[in-house]
């Protein structure tokens, strides 16, 4: 797909950078498990994975942030043990993260210098040299901005590429971008692929972790695939196919595995409990229609940024929506904030149950009765004791393990903490559940039991919108799911049919024919 | 992305601290867990007997009504702003208010043409009618469009001073009706009436605190509005609340204070908002909301009051208290972040 000669696999380059055997754990879960990597000399090299596969742990540990605990790195030719970032600094690695590291009311210039600011007398700034010598990296990332503009006046794509610029300001011999297209329109995509391939020119090797497989194929010279923290296949992208690097993503056993978790679809469907006509989310240009039935699970994938979220927070009145309609038992409602949402029988299950979810230092009892104060007061006086028998219910049909019902929620696991989330909205008898991410940073036991307690509940009735980063999770609970990509519905894809690189290759690139898009 | 899922896992891996939950105290020794549960209680404790012992005529009866006269004031305008600090807003205006409903209440007082029975009654409710309206425009503001509380009701400090100056052209308004002013000099069996008026107050409030569903949203919402949102509350409404229930103890507290005073003067109530956050401060409600309970506020209140009351008796200088009293300010938040962190324990 490069136009360009040397992208292709076959010359040989000496290594840069090579990862023997790297271990990282935290408590609980091993993010990295005895990882091979090696990065060649002038070599854009991808890195990719699903959520969770290793990516993020692998760069800190690299840029001195995490120290590893087994396994050996060589840098140039020796051995190399960053102990800080300041280390990876002095030994040529630079790295730009998803979140930008500006000062936002300091210049353009005195950021990209910033641990060099250039000085007269040994104290007084030098500006005459600072601005000639931003001038000249502006150039280079070709980033068009007086740089004595405060950063604070520049939009996110200048951002991303001041950050560029300042990991260039220093000889640099490995440059590490992190997801750097996630803000960026196609044009600025083109034109930050044609700075790194200049980067490449100068003699400078990158590292490039991205969700869009197009960008990579587009790019990159050599792609290295992790998965649960393990290293799976690194291939010369001249010698491999998106599909093939997406087999390697998910890993088809385990997929299979949680397919036949699941019986047959189930037989009867109830009447269509939400349906959405062209509901248009803030700051997308399309709108959204769909429809949920009592009784069916719909999965909602899709990549980060890909606007699961936001739809969901659109149909809950979290964020109010530009336009669009929404009917509850086919009446059309105007849900303006949750409350209203809650009335019509919406609940939302957001993604971070711990800061959105739950009152993390409030008891058990507390965070559950807080959707319906209706059940356990009378005239607004609480009543205790309805309270305590009523919570005591709700943990005992959610099987929650907890100490008792005035433990602080901040104490309980991650899976009890999600069952906890549910239930609230149980206690609320909603009707339609939608849930984003219930069962991220959970352990697998938990997931199983959370896995069930939706199925059951969609087999009481529940209308349920899943919303899920692994496909093979969706795959296992859904009854139809919905692709969304770029803030549009990619596609459909119903139980029968279900195929997960399908799925995969819309959520990824739009379907097939939409693969191109970014290309010149 | 990715490592936060890692992060996400590794700090969600709580489970070991679900098994020790129930076994919690086990965690504490004895000291801090007394600190944690009764820090302020024994602290009052501990003030009033050493005062007993080297004060001289600490616990004449007549020394002790003049304490609990003392606080009154501070402890009325503590009730409310506990709830404006457990939403995590502060109060700096209830000072001025005080003035400005003082002021407002006094005219209607003096008022010639009204029978004296009706003249006092109108004024009670116009002076609280006056703190409510301050305690709205404040929380309307703060909530609707998000200002920080701090600066709103700095604003109030200046507006309300200012109306109180501009009502009567800076003049002191005196000479109310006997009927009233006995009211600040009253005993109800042997304690001052004013006192009760303040401890009636706390009791309402702690009552609507812990039994209410509002008080539980007050609580939710200084804990995490967010998700207090989310679980469809209209957390506006509740907000503005807490900001009227402080307006509405400082008009009751103007009423209290003029009648102690029996007068009524522009310049009343000017540093009060620092010694009723001092009060709810000590009494170990969290500056950043969420936390704390009026029994708290109550002790506070009476703290205060009792160590300048004692120094006062021990013959320790104006001077010399300002700067006591200053550091058991400090003190007490010190204790407090101490406190915080127990009750939070390893998890973080």
């Amino acid at each position: 797909m490069d136009s360009e000669p040397q992208s292709g696999g076959g010359r040989f380059r000496p290594p840069l950078l090579e990862l023997k055997a790297l271990t990282k754990r935290f408590p609980g879960v091993t993010a990295l498990d005895s990882v091979d990597f090696v990065v060649a000399q002038d070599e854009i090299h991808a890195l990719v994975g699903e959520n969770g596969a290793g990516k993020s742990t692998l760069i800190k540990v690299l840029c001195g942030s995490y120290a590893a605990d087994a396994g050996q790195m060589e840098f140039c030719g020796t051995a190399y043990r960053p102990k800080s970032p300041l280390d990876a600094l002095r030994a040529g690695i630079r790295v730009v993260y998803q979140e930008f590291n500006l000062l936002p009311y300091l210049s353009v210039a005195e950021n990209l210098l910033f641990d060099r600011l250039p000085r007269r007398h040994g104290v007084l700034l030098d500006y005459r040299s600072l601005y000639e010598r931003s001038a000249d990296l502006l150039k280079q990332v070709g980033l068009d901005v007086d740089p004595r503009t405060r950063v604070e006046r520049l939009g996110v794509a200048q951002r991303q590429l001041l950050e560029i610029g300042k990991a260039l300001s220093s000889a640099s011999k490995l440059l590490i971008l992190d997801e750097p297209t996630a803000t960026l329109t196609p044009r600025e995509i083109r034109r930050l692929f044609k700075i790194i391939r200049d980067v490449r020119s100068s003699g400078v090797s990158v590292i490039y972790v991205s969700h869009h497989l197009n960008e990579i194929f587009d790019l990159c010279d050599a792609v290295t695939v992790l998965r649960n923290g393990r290293h799976v296949g690194s291939l010369a992208v001249a010698e491999t196919t998106p599909p093939q690097i997406v087999r390697l993503m998910i890993g088809r056993q385990l997929a299979e595995a949680l397919a036949t978790d699941r019986t047959a679809a189930r037989a009867s469907k109830g009447a269509v409990a939400l349906r959405l006509q062209d509901l248009r989310v803030h700051g997308r240009p399309h709108g959204l229609s769909l429809a949920v039935q009592y009784g069916e699970i719909v999965g909602l994938a899709g990549l980060v940024g890909s606007g699961r979220t936001e739809l969901l927070r659109a149909i809950f009145g979290a964020d109010r929506p530009d336009s669009g309609e929404i009917y509850r038992d086919g009446r059309r409602v105007s849900v303006d904030n949750p409350g209203e949402a809650v009335r019509h029988g919406i609940c939302l299950l957001t993604e971070n149950r711990k800061e959105e979810g739950l009152i993390l230092p409030m008891a058990v009892r507390t965070n559950l009765t807080l959707t319906d104060f209706s059940r356990i007061s009378r005239a607004g006086l609480l009543r205790s004791g309805a309270e305590k028998s009523l919570s005591q219910d709700f943990v005992g049909k959610l099987d929650m393990r907890i100490a008792s019902l005035e433990q602080p929620v901040r104490d309980l696991s991650g899976g009890n903490q999600q069952k906890l989330v549910i239930a609230k909205w149980l206690y609320r008898d909603a009707s339609v559940l939608m849930l984003d991410e219930p069962t991220r940073g959970i352990d697998v036991g938990a997931k199983a039991e959370i896995h069930h307690l939706l199925r059951r509940l969609a087999a009481q009735g529940k209308a349920i919108l899943f919303v899920s980063s692994e496909i093979p999770e969706l795959v296992a609970m859904c009854d139809r799911i919905l692709v969304l990509w770029r803030g549009q519905f990619a596609g459909e894809v119903h139980r029968n049919e279900f195929d997960e690189e399908q799925i995969l290759s819309l959520a990824w690139s739009g379907g097939a024919g939409n693969a191109g898009e970014l290309k010149p | 992305m990715n490592a936060n899922d890692h992060h996400l896992r590794s700090s969600g891996t709580t489970g070991p601290a679900t098994d020790t939950g129930g076994a919690e105290p086990g965690r504490f020794t004895l000291v801090q867990r007394v600190l944690r549960e009764a820090g302020i209680g024994v602290a009052l404790l501990a003030m009033v007997a050493v005062f007993s012992a080297f004060a001289p005529h600490f616990t004449d009866e007549s020394n002790i009504t003049n304490i609990l006269t003392q606080v009154t004031i501070n402890m009325i305008m503590a009730t409310g702003m506990t709830f404006v600090i457990l939403i995590g807003g502060i109060d700096l205006s209830v000072g001025s208010v005080l003035a400005f409903a003082a002021m407002v209440a006094g005219l209607v007082l003096k008022s010639e043409t009204l029978p004296v029975p009706v003249a006092i009654a109108l004024s009670v409710l116009t002076s609280i009618a006056v703190g409510m309206a301050c305690g709205f425009v404040n929380g309307f503001i703060a909530s609707f469009w998000g200002v920080p509380s701090f600066i709103v009701t700095l604003g109030m400090l200046n507006i309300a001073r200012g109306a109180a100056l501009e009502v009567t052209n800076a003049r002191t308004l005196f000479e109310f009706p006997n009927q009233f002013n006995d009211f600040g000099t009253a005993t109800v069996l042997g304690a001052p009436a004013i006192f009760l008026v303040a401890l009636v107050l706390v009791v309402l409030g702690w009552a609507i605190l812990t039994r209410t569903v509002f008080g539980r949203l007050i609580y939710a919402i200084g804990n995490n509005e967010e998700a207090v949102r989310l679980s469809g509350h209209n957390t506006f409404s509740y907000k503005v609340a807490a900001f009227v229930i402080s307006g509405l103890t400082v008009g009751i507290g103007a009423i209290v204070y003029m009648a102690r005073l029996t007068i009524a003067s522009p310049i009343l109530g000017s540093g009060f908002e620092l010694n009723a956050i001092a009060a709810v401060i000590i009494g170990g409600t969290s500056l950043s909301g969420g936390r704390g309970s009026l029994i708290g506020t109550f002790l506070g209140a009476c703290l205060i009051g009792v160590l300048a009351d004692g120094l006062i008796l021990m013959g320790v200088g104006d001077f010399v208290r300002q700067m006591i009293t200053g550091g058991v300010i400090i003190l007490a938040v010190i204790l407090d972040s101490y406190r915080a962190k127990l009750a939070s324990g390893e998890s973080r």
